[in-house]
């Protein structure tokens, strides 16, 4: 059982996590200049030195000040958390799933989301809301609901990953074939704004909207973190895993809970913003490894940054317009996950 | 320590893998499981393991059933993780977000003690199929069971590796007084290492006992359908050589 390696298990551990921790801090800084970028980014353009000072408040200018801290930081910011969210929902789903393919599509969860926003939107002038307020509500009722059916399917004895995954799939041909149905029966302006919805974009973003999916998504990632070794084992298989004394079945529905409630606070704000939880989770798995301790902060940054980016280039692509991101992270990510799927070692899965 | 089985019965829906089954296992002793293809060894070790619905009780005296290690059949695993970080997972109840340097230490141990200390960073999908095999028998010894469950151990390795790997798991039976159960299919490997042997065959339990009891040329017929040739060896171990396949009919 000879190997290559001289280094004690010890010493590689260190010089892996150090790697690991290296990869993080670089994320982490691409993230930042992403960020920046995306603030200056706009009708009126900034430099990003501009940006940086008002956010550090050193600004002088009221106008730069407006701009960013009432329009460009929100959004920004709105793409980061949103973004962390799609990815690391989309790791969880890809190892609770045992599903390279899982992601909040997958499992309905974004069609059920489009479903409940576009219910709103049709019956908008019957609502007793303001349909700003009852949009997310709905999408995030709707999303929460494709997951508990998930959910409470996984709760059934017997059912495997594959029954989840089967489950998924059909609930989310059902909440397209509803979608299409209300899209049929609108109004030429109530499917505008659906179709506009279902685009996804980030301009809606405000500091209240991004303080509830923040506080949402900050409250969650404790329950999350502590299942992190249980999640690294399940990657073993359901057999090893609960050989090592990890109940599978309790673990699944936990995370799905969890997955529920991200991922439908996460798209409730936003619209269906997809690729985001399919490639995010891998782009991680290549760099980190499968260790959910890194794999998790992992996507979640992966997530940030290619929503991050994505949101500037929503804004470059064709100068004085604003593409909608849904359609950004398709085009982007459909090269890039083909990119991923034929280069990356297929060692994983 | 000693683990006890009574009336263990298994289905898979209207068949019965295991029915009725009595065995008792002593610490410090290796009992083996033969039998032919489904004649119900997987499906004793996971109702054992507490993984499979059964009839029957299953019982530990002297140890909790927190302190079975399994080692399942299927090394396929091929996850984006370490060799280090799958024996960890062995000591996951003794593990925070951050890894302590003493349960890395007893990892380091583990690996070093099966000899696949040099694989530590490498990841499983990069591994031979032995080796990953060897990479779970580290993971489940690093939790440091009181019962050992282990199906077929050594189906992977080559002579030198099983041998050694046996004489392993021998070793630490005694000196840690384990309770193991290895489910094989070499009947030589099972005379030399075991204590004790059950036969089992169709779920059911034909002979257990010494391997000189067990390992007769009539029960080996019995239950293999095999014509085989018993004799013991110049040191002193039951030896089998298979020398033709009966006919169903006997």
């Amino acid at each position: 059982m000879a190997g290559l390696s001289a280094a004690s298990p010890e010493t590689t551990w260190r010089h892996r996590s150090a790697r690991r921790a290296a990869a993080l801090a670089a994320g982490l800084a691409a993230l930042a200049i992403c960020v920046t970028l995306d603030a200056a980014t706009g009708p009126a353009m900034l430099t990003p030195a501009a940006v940086a000072r008002s956010v550090l408040r050193l600004a002088e200018d009221p106008m730069v000040d407006a701009i960013v801290w009432s329009i460009r930081l929100p959004v920004a910011l709105m793409a980061v958390v949103v973004g962390a969210a799609l990815g690391t929902t989309g790791a969880v789903m890809q190892t609770v799933l045992n599903n390279p393919l899982a992601s909040s599509y997958t499992v309905g969860i974004s069609a059920g989301a489009g479903f409940g926003a576009a219910l709103v939107i049709v019956l908008g002038t019957w609502l007793p809301v303001a349909e700003s307020v009852a949009v997310p509500v709905s999408a995030f009722l709707f999303a929460s609901l494709a997951c508990t059916c998930v959910w409470l399917l996984g709760g059934l004895r017997g059912a495997t990953a594959e029954t989840l995954v089967l489950a998924g799939i059909a609930l989310m041909f059902l909440f397209q074939a509803l979608l299409a149905l209300l899209q049929f029966m609108a109004s030429p302006e109530a499917l505008q704004q659906i179709v506009f919805w279902l685009f996804g974009s980030l301009q809606r973003a405000t500091w209240a909207k991004l303080a509830i999916v923040a506080g949402i998504l900050a409250a969650l990632a404790p329950l999350l973190a502590r299942d992190a070794w249980a999640l690294t084992a399940l990657r073993l298989g359901e057999d090893r895993a609960a050989a090592l004394g990890i109940g599978v079945r309790g673990l699944r529905l936990r995370a799905l809970a969890i997955v529920a409630v991200a991922t439908g606070a996460a798209v409730a704000f936003v619209g269906t913003i997809g690729f985001v939880g399919l490639v995010a989770p891998h782009l991680a798995r290549m760099l980190l490894g499968e260790d959910h301790r890194w794999l998790l902060p992992g996507s979640a940054l992966a997530g940030a940054l290619l929503l991050s980016a994505a949101s500037v280039a929503s804004k470059t692509v064709s100068p004085g317009a604003l593409f909608p991101i849904g359609i950004v992270t398709a085009l982007v990510g459909v090269p890039f996950f083909a990119w991923l799927v034929l280069t990356a070692r297929r060692a994983h899965w | 320590m000693r683990l006890s089985v009574q009336d263990l019965s298994v289905r898979y829906g209207s068949r019965k893998a295991l029915d009725g089954i009595r065995l008792d296992a002593r610490g410090g002793e290796v009992l083996a499981l033969i039998g032919p293809n489904g004649s119900g060894k997987s499906s004793f070790l996971r109702a054992v393991a507490g993984l499979q619905r059964h009839g029957g009780t299953v019982s530990l005296q002297g140890a909790t059933r927190e302190a079975i290690g399994f080692l399942p059949q299927d090394n396929g695993a091929r996850a984006a993780l370490t060799v280090l970080e799958t024996v960890l997972l062995g000591r996951r109840r003794a593990l925070g977000w951050r890894v302590p340097e003493a349960e890395l230490a007893r990892a380091g141990e583990v690996l070093r003690r099966l000899g696949i200390a040099a694989l530590a960073g490498r990841l499983l999908g990069e591994l031979s199929g032995g080796q990953r095999q060897m990479v779970f028998l580290a993971q489940v010894l690093a939790a440091e069971p009181a019962v050992l469950l282990l199906d077929e151990p050594t189906s992977a390795l080559d002579i030198r590796h099983a041998l050694a790997l046996l004489t392993l798991l021998r070793d630490l039976t005694r000196q840690r007084d384990l309770v193991t159960v290895v489910a094989i299919h070499d009947l030589n490997a099972a005379a030399r290492f075991a204590d004790r042997i059950a036969l089992l065959r169709e779920g059911r339990l034909l002979a257990a006992g010494t391997p000189r009891t067990v390992l007769t040329e009539e029960a080996i017929a019995r239950a293999y359908r095999v014509d085989a040739h018993v004799h013991e060896a110049p040191d002193g171990h039951i030896a089998v050589s298979p020398c033709r396949a009966l006919d169903e009919a006997g």
